[in-house]
C-alpha cells in the first residue's frame, strides 16, 4: 500500500561542499543516502530519515543539514500534523503505534517552574572548591533508632542494620537492559558507574557473565516480569536487587523485545533461545496484590541471604503514594519512582503520552506521604523520569528524593539525539541496536569517559548550588522545600509540591 | 428504600479508597454445631505474613441465640477523646430511640490487656423497628428500612458507625493482627458460632482505622475480601443510585452492598449473583448454547456496573450460607476443603491443615464459580 | 524404625507418610519462615546433605536460600503443607520432596534441581521456570508453567498427574509440560497456551481448539514425542510407585501435542 505520509525531515545537501566521500551513505543505517555513480552525486530519500543527525555530525565537509520538513497540512489546532500522520500510519498497517524515548508532549515541566535559594548575609555561602562539600548518600532502610551498648567508653552498635548502598554522588544510571541497548553502551554505563562510585542498573535483560566479577560491585540487578537471565548467581553478584513493577514511559504494560534484537549473546544473557520474542508480561504473574509483592521481596531477600537491599520500581500513577506506602510495609528498602517523561526503548505511543504523572509531583507527594505515615526512614526514594541537568537533581532532592536515576541523559551523553527510533534496532549512534556494525561505532572507552565526565560535571554543579544555599552535606537538602520557590504555578500545584510561590 | 442519592456530589472525585490486600478464612459447621473462635483465630494467625497488623476481623453466625429475633447492631464510636466518643454515642442513641425499640444494650466485652491502637468505644444494641415503621407505605421491606437507618447513621452521625446489623450474628473488627483483635474481643471465650469468617489485612497506609477493617456487612450479609476492586468508582456510583452510602473508605464495602442489593433486595439466586460480580469472559459466553448465552449476555448488559473488576477473593456470609468467590480469572487465591460436616475456605491450604490436619477433600475452585457451604440444620445447643 | 507422620486420603486412596528417623530432621512447628530457612541453610553449610522437615505448615521459600558459590547440594523431605514459593529461585541440584500438598508459586523462577509433590500444587506452578524438574502427583491450579523458558542445555520439565486449571502455559517460551489426567476427568482448562512462543505441552487425552490460544497448534504426537513422553512419564511414575503399575496403560494412551505456531507471536502487532 502506498504510504500517504510525507517525510518528517528535509535533507539539504550543499553540493558545493559535498566531496562525494559517501560518509553519509556509510553512516546511515536507514538507507537514506545513496550514491548515484552516473551523476557522481549523493541522493537522499527523505522518507527514510529518522532525523538522528548522524550524517550531519559525521559529514567531514559539513555539507548536510537535516531539519524538520517545512511541508505542512492546512494548519488545524485539533488535527495537528502528528495526529494526522499517526492516523495515516495506522490506516496503512492496522498496528499499534510504537515509539521510543520519553514523552515529547508539552506537559508542564515543573523543574522549570521551581527556583533555588542562595545565602545572602545571614548565612555564609560555601565555596566547594575550598571547603568540604559532601554528596555521599546511603540508599536503603534505616532503623527508627540505634541501640547501643556503652561499656567503659566503648560503644557498640546493637541494632541490626539493613544493607544499604553507598553512592558518592546522588546520581545513578537508570535501568537499561542489554538487548534494548548494545553491549558497548551497557558496558560503558557499567564502567562509568564503577569509576564514578555510583551504580548502574542492569534492566531486565540479565548481566553478561564475563562482566560480573568486574562490575558486580556497582550493579543493581533487576527482576522484571519476564524474569530474563535471573538465577541465584545473578542476584548474588550485584549490590542490590530491583523489582521492576512499572516504568514511567509505559505504566501498566509489559514489553516485547522483538526477536531480531535477540542476538546469540543477548539470548545467552537473557537465558532464552536466540531469535524468539523476549516478552515481558504486563504484570509479574506472581504479583497480583501487595501481599504478593511482599512475598517476592521476601523471596529475593531469602535468595540473597538478606545481604542486599531490595528496591521496587514503580511508575508514578494516580494512587502511587498509597501504593508506595504499601511497598514500604511490604519490606522494600528502596522505592524508585519513574515519572511521565521517563524514557524507553519501545513503548506504544498511546501509553507513553497519556499514562502517568510527572515525577516532580510524584516525589513530593510520596515524600510527604511517607513522613505523614512516619515511615520515611524505612526506605530511600530514587526518582527517575525527566532529569535533564544538575539543577533538576538538586530540586528533586529538595522535594524529597534521596537520589536520582538518569537514563535519557546518560544516553545523550553517549551520543543519542532522541530521534525516538530506538525500537527499529537501527540506532546509528550504536546505542540502541544489536547490529554489530552499528554497535561497534560506540567505543566503550570514549563513551564511558563521556559518562564519567557528565557525572563529574553535574556533581560539581550540585556542590556549587549546595554551597550557595549554605549547605555542605547533601542530607541537609533532602526534603528541604524551604530552599524551593515556585513560579507560574497554580495554587494546587504549589500545594502538591509543598513549596511557596516566589516572593512569598 | 427510596432512590435518593445520599452522597453529596463534589466537584472533584476526591473519595479516598484504601488499597489493601489480605488473608481470608472461613469455616462453617454445616450440621449447625457451634464452636468457639479458637480454631479460626489459629488459622488466620498462620497467614500473618499476608497481613501487616493494620486490620483484622471476624464475622460469626449463631452467636446471639437469646436475642435471635432482634437486629444486633454493633456500633463503633470513634473520635479523639472519650468525650467525643460519648457525644457520638448520645447522638446515636437519640437517633435509635426515635426509630427502634432497644431491648438491650451493652458495651461489647473486651480485654484491655490486649493492647490495640486507638480502640474506639464499641457497643451493641439489640433492636426491632418501632411499630409503624412502614406507615408511610414507601419502604418495601423491614430490611430496607433497617438498611436505610444504617446508611443514615454512617453518613450522618459523626464518629458513629454501624459495622454489624444482622440477626443472631455479629462482626468484630479492629486495627491489629486478626488474632489480636480476636483476643481483644475474647472471641475464643465469649462466643460460639456455626460459621466463622476471618480476615487479616494489609492496607497500604499506616493510619488504618477501625472501621476500615473487614468484615464489611449490611444486615446479615458480611464480606471479607482479598484484593483491590479496580472498578470501585463505577460500582460506587451505581450503588449510590440505589441509596447505598459508601462511607467506609474501602473498596470492599461495594461488594457487601452489591451482595445486599442483588441477593436481599432483588432476590436473585446466588448463581446469578456470582455471574454478575464475576461474569465469564465474552469469549466463553459466545461459545455457550443459546439460552445460557442470552442469560449471561443480558446480565452483563444490565449489571455491567456491578462487575467487580480487578483481583479479588471474597467470602460472603449470610445466615445459613458461606460463599467463596474469586474474580473471573482467579487473580487471588482460594482453597476450599471439607472435613466431616465442616466446610473451609481459605487463602492458603496450610491454615486449614493447621486446624484440621486431615481433610476429606481439598480443591481450588475455578475463577468466578462460587463455592457454597450451606447449613443443613441448626442443632439445639444447651447453653 | 519408621513412624507415620500424617495420613491423608488422596485420589489414590488413603496414604501414610513415613519418616526415616536415621536422617537429621527439623521440626518446623511454630517456626517462622525465616527461622526455618536459617536452620536449613546452617545445616547445609555444616555439611548436611539430607534433611527431613516435619510439621511444616505454611512456611515459605523453602529451598530459596540454598545458593552457595560452592554449589552445595541438599536433599529435603517435607512433611506437611509448605507455604508459597516453595523452591523459588532454586539453584543447583537440590531435591525437594513434599509429602502432602503444596500451595501457590512452586518452582517460581527455578533454575535447576528437582521438586516432587506427593499431592496437589496451587496456582502459578513453575512460573518462569528455566531448568530442573517438577513432578506433581495430583492436579494443579491456575497459570501453570506461565512463561516457562529454556535456553542452551537447560530445558525445564513439569509433569502433573492430574489436570490443570485455566491459563496453562500462557506466554510459554520453552520447556516440556506433561499433563497426565490420570483420573480421566478430561481437560477443562481454558486459555491454554495463550501467547505461547516456545516449548511444548503434552496432554493425555484430547483438547478442543476453543480451549487453546490462537498462537497454539494442536497436533498428534509422533515418534520423537513418544520418546520424550516415555522418558519423563517413566520418571514421574518412578517417583510415585503406587501408580507405576499403570505405566503401560498411560504410555499407550492418546496424547496431543500443543506447540507454538511461531517464535514471534506478536511481530505484526505494531505500526512502524
Amino acid at each position: 500500500m502506498r504510504s500517504f505520509v510525507f517525510p518528517e525531515f528535509q535533507i539539504i545537501r550543499d553540493e558545493e561542499k559535498c566531496g562525494q566521500c559517501r560518509a553519509c551513505e556509510r553512516h546511515c543505517s536507514f538507507g537514506v543516502h545513496t550514491y548515484d555513480p552516473v551523476a557522481d552525486r549523493l541522493v537522499s530519500d527523505e522518507r527514510k530519515c529518522a532525523g538522528c543527525q548522524r550524517c550531519a555530525v559525521f559529514c567531514p565537509k559539513g555539507a548536510i543539514i537535516v531539519r524538520p520538513s517545512p511541508s505542512y497540512y492546512r494548519p488545524n489546532a485539533s488535527w495537528s500534523r502528528e495526529k494526522i500522520e499517526d492516523l495515516k500510519r495506522q490506516a496503512e498497517t492496522g498496528g499499534v503505534l510504537l515509539t521510543g524515548c520519553g514523552s515529547d508532549k508539552p506537559f508542564r515541566i515543573y523543574w522549570d517552574h521551581i527556583v533555588l535559594n542562595a545565602s545572602q548575609v545571614t548565612n555564609p555561602s560555601i565555596d566547594p572548591l575550598r571547603e568540604p562539600m559532601e554528596l555521599r548518600t546511603f540508599l536503603g532502610r534505616k532503623p527508627d533508632l540505634m541501640e547501643i551498648a556503652a561499656e567503659d567508653g566503648d560503644i557498640e552498635i546493637k541494632t541490626e542494620l539493613s544493607p544499604n548502598l553507598v553512592v558518592e554522588t546522588p546520581i545513578l544510571f537508570s535501568a537499561m537492559s542489554y538487548g534494548a541497548i548494545s553491549y558497548n553502551a551497557f558496558r560503558s554505563l557499567a564502567t562509568a558507574a564503577c569509576r564514578s562510585k555510583t551504580y548502574f542498573n542492569t534492566g531486565e535483560g540479565g548481566l553478561p557473565r564475563e562482566m560480573r566479577d568486574e562490575f558486580g560491585r556497582c550493579a543493581i540487578v533487576q527482576v522484571a516480569s519476564g524474569r530474563f537471565g535471573i538465577d541465584a548467581e545473578y542476584l548474588n553478584c550485584a549490590q542490590a536487587v530491583e523489582i521492576k513493577v512499572g516504568q514511567g514511559a509505559k505504566p501498566g504494560i509489559g514489553g516485547h523485545l522483538p526477536g531480531e534484537k535477540v542476538s546469540a549473546s543477548v539470548a545467552e544473557t537473557r537465558m532464552i533461545p536466540p531469535g524468539t520474542d523476549a516478552i515481558s508480561p504486563a504484570p509479574h504473574h506472581d504479583i497480583y496484590s501487595i501481599e504478593d509483592l511482599a512475598m517476592l521481596i521476601s523471596a529475593l531477600k531469602e535468595a540473597t541471604n538478606y545481604e542486599k537491599p531490595i528496591s521496587v520500581k514503580i511508575a508514578a500513577v494516580h494512587n502511587f503514594a498509597a501504593i508506595a506506602t504499601g511497598i514500604v510495609h511490604a519490606g522494600a528498602d528502596i522505592i524508585a519512582i519513574d515519572g511521565l517523561r521517563g524514557g524507553t526503548g519501545a513503548a506504544p505511543k498511546a501509553i507513553r503520552d497519556n499514562v502517568g504523572i510527572p515525577t516532580e509531583l510524584a516525589i513530593s507527594s510520596l515524600d510527604r506521604r511517607l513522613r505523614d505515615e512516619g515511615i520515611r526512614n524505612r526506605c530511600s526514594i530514587i526518582t527517575a523520569g525527566g532529569i535533564r541537568c544538575s539543577a533538576d537533581v538538586v530540586k528533586a532532592i529538595a522535594l524529597g528524593a534521596d537520589a536520582v536515576y538518569i537514563g535519557s541523559a546518560a544516553l545523550i551523553a553517549m551520543g543519542c539525539t532522541l530521534c525516538q527510533k530506538c525500537y527499529t534496532g537501527k540506532c546509528n549512534w550504536g546505542i540502541c541496536t544489536q547490529d554489530p556494525r552499528l554497535s561497534g561505532r560506540l567505543n566503550v572507552d570514549i563513551a564511558s569517559a563521556r559518562l564519567t565526565n557528565l557525572i563529574s560535571a553535574w556533581s560539581h554543579e550540585i556542590r556549587e548550588m549546595l554551597g550557595g544555599m549554605g549547605i555542605n552535606a547533601l542530607e541537609s537538602l533532602r526534603g528541604n522545600r524551604d530552599h524551593l520557590r515556585g513560579i507560574g504555578l497554580y495554587e494546587w500545584e504549589l500545594d502538591v509540591l509543598g513549596i511557596k510561590g516566589a516572593g512569598e | 428504600m427510596g432512590f435518593e442519592i445520599i452522597m453529596p456530589r463534589i466537584r472533584r472525585e476526591l473519595y479516598n479508597k484504601e488499597i489493601c490486600a489480605c488473608s481470608i478464612f472461613g469455616a462453617m459447621n454445616q450440621g449447625g454445631e457451634r464452636v468457639s473462635a479458637s480454631g479460626v483465630m489459629k488459622a488466620i494467625a498462620n497467614m500473618r505474613v499476608r497481613g501487616n497488623g493494620l486490620g483484622g476481623g471476624f464475622a460469626a453466625y449463631g452467636i446471639y441465640p437469646d436475642y435471635k429475633d432482634y437486629y444486633a447492631f454493633h456500633l463503633m464510636f470513634t473520635g479523639k477523646s472519650p468525650q467525643a466518643k460519648q457525644e457520638a454515642k448520645l447522638e446515636l442513641e437519640d437517633f435509635l430511640s426515635s426509630r427502634f425499640d432497644v431491648v438491650n444494650d451493652e458495651e461489647i466485652p473486651h480485654d484491655d490487656e490486649v493492647k490495640l491502637r486507638d480502640p474506639p468505644l464499641v457497643w451493641r444494641y439489640f433492636v426491632l423497628p418501632k411499630e409503624g415503621w412502614d406507615d408511610s407505605g414507601i419502604v418495601p421491606s423491614e430490611g430496607d428500612y433497617i438498611a436505610d437507618q444504617i446508611m443514615a447513621v454512617n453518613a450522618g452521625i459523626d464518629n458513629a458507625y454501624v459495622f454489624s446489623s444482622g440477626k443472631n450474628m455479629g462482626c468484630f473488627k479492629g486495627v491489629g493482627y486478626p488474632e489480636e483483635v480476636g483476643e481483644y474481643f475474647m472471641l475464643d471465650r465469649m462466643y460460639r458460632a456455626h460459621t466463622w469468617t476471618a480476615h487479616g489485612r494489609f492496607p497500604t497506609n499506616t493510619r488504618a482505622w477501625w472501621g476500615g477493617a473487614h468484615p464489611f456487612s449490611l444486615l446479615d450479609t458480611t464480606v471479607v475480601h482479598n484484593g483491590e476492586v479496580s472498578s470501585y468508582g463505577t460500582n460506587r456510583w451505581y450503588l449510590e443510585m440505589y441509596g447505598y452510602a459508601c462511607t467506609l473508605q474501602t473498596d470492599t464495602e461495594v461488594i457487601a452492598y452489591a451482595a445486599d442489593l442483588l441477593m436481599r433486595r432483588q432476590k436473585l439466586p446466588l448463581e446469578v449473583v456470582a455471574k454478575i460480580l464475576a461474569p465469564p469472559i465474552w469469549n466463553s459466553i459466545d461459545r455457550l448454547p443459546e439460552k445460557e448465552r442470552k442469560l449471561l449476555t443480558t446480565l452483563r448488559m444490565v449489571y455491567g456496573p456491578l462487575l467487580m473488576n480487578g483481583p479479588f477473593a471474597v467470602i460472603i456470609g449470610t445466615t445459613g450460607r458461606m460463599i467463596g468467590l474469586t474474580d473471573r480469572i482467579r487473580l487471588r487465591p482460594i482453597t476450599a476443603a471439607t472435613r466431616g460436616e465442616t466446610f473451609y475456605i481459605s487463602s492458603e491450604e496450610a491454615s486449614i491443615r493447621l486446624i484440621s490436619p486431615e481433610l476429606d477433600r481439598v480443591w481450588t475452585p475455578n475463577g468466578g464459580e462460587p463455592v457454597v457451604a450451606e447449613l443443613k440444620s441448626t442443632k439445639k445447643v444447651l447453653i | 524404625m519408621a513412624r507415620a507422620v500424617t495420613s491423608e486420603p488422596g485420589i489414590f486412596g488413603a496414604r501414610q507418610y513415613y519418616q526415616n528417623v536415621e536422617i537429621p530432621s527439623i521440626d518446623a512447628r511454630g517456626l517462622e519462615t525465616r527461622e526455618l530457612n536459617d536452620q536449613l541453610r546452617e545445616l547445609m553449610l555444616s555439611g548436611g546433605k539430607r534433611v527431613q522437615i516435619t510439621n511444616v505448615c505454611g512456611q515459605r521459600y523453602i529451598g530459596t536460600r540454598l545458593y552457595t558459590p560452592e554449589h552445595l547440594e541438599m536433599e529435603i523431605e517435607i512433611f506437611g503443607t509448605p507455604g508459597n514459593d516453595l523452591a523459588a529461585f532454586l539453584y543447583g541440584h537440590h531435591k525437594i520432596t513434599v509429602h502432602g500438598n503444596a500451595q501457590d508459586g512452586v518452582g517460581n523462577t527455578m533454575d535447576d534441581g528437582e521438586v516432587v509433590i506427593d499431592g496437589r500444587a496451587g496456582d502459578v506452578l513453575g512460573f518462569s521456570m528455566r531448568g530442573g524438574e517438577i513432578y506433581v502427583r495430583e492436579g494443579c491450579g491456575y497459570r501453570t508453567a506461565l512463561h516457562m523458558k529454556e535456553y542452551d542445555g537447560k530445558r525445564p520439565v513439569l509433569v502433573v498427574g492430574g489436570t490443570s486449571q485455566d491459563f496453562l502455559g500462557e506466554y510459554m517460551a520453552g520447556g516440556i509440560v506433561i499433563i497426565l489426567d490420570m483420573e480421566v476427568q478430561s481437560h477443562k482448562a481454558n486459555f491454554i497456551g495463550t501467547g505461547m512462543h516456545g516449548g511444548v505441552i503434552y496432554l493425555r487425552g484430547d483438547v478442543d481448539q476453543s480451549q487453546v490460544g490462537d498462537q497454539v497448534e494442536i497436533s498428534p504426537v509422533d515418534e520423537a514425542d513418544r520418546t520424550v513422553l516415555d522418558d519423563y512419564v517413566s520418571r514421574f511414575l518412578e517417583r510415585f510407585p503406587e501408580v507405576e503399575k499403570r505405566k503401560y496403560e498411560i504410555l499407550n494412551s492418546q496424547f496431543v501435542k500443543l506447540a507454538p505456531r511461531s517464535k514471534r507471536p506478536y511481530s505484526d502487532l505494531y505500526a512502524y
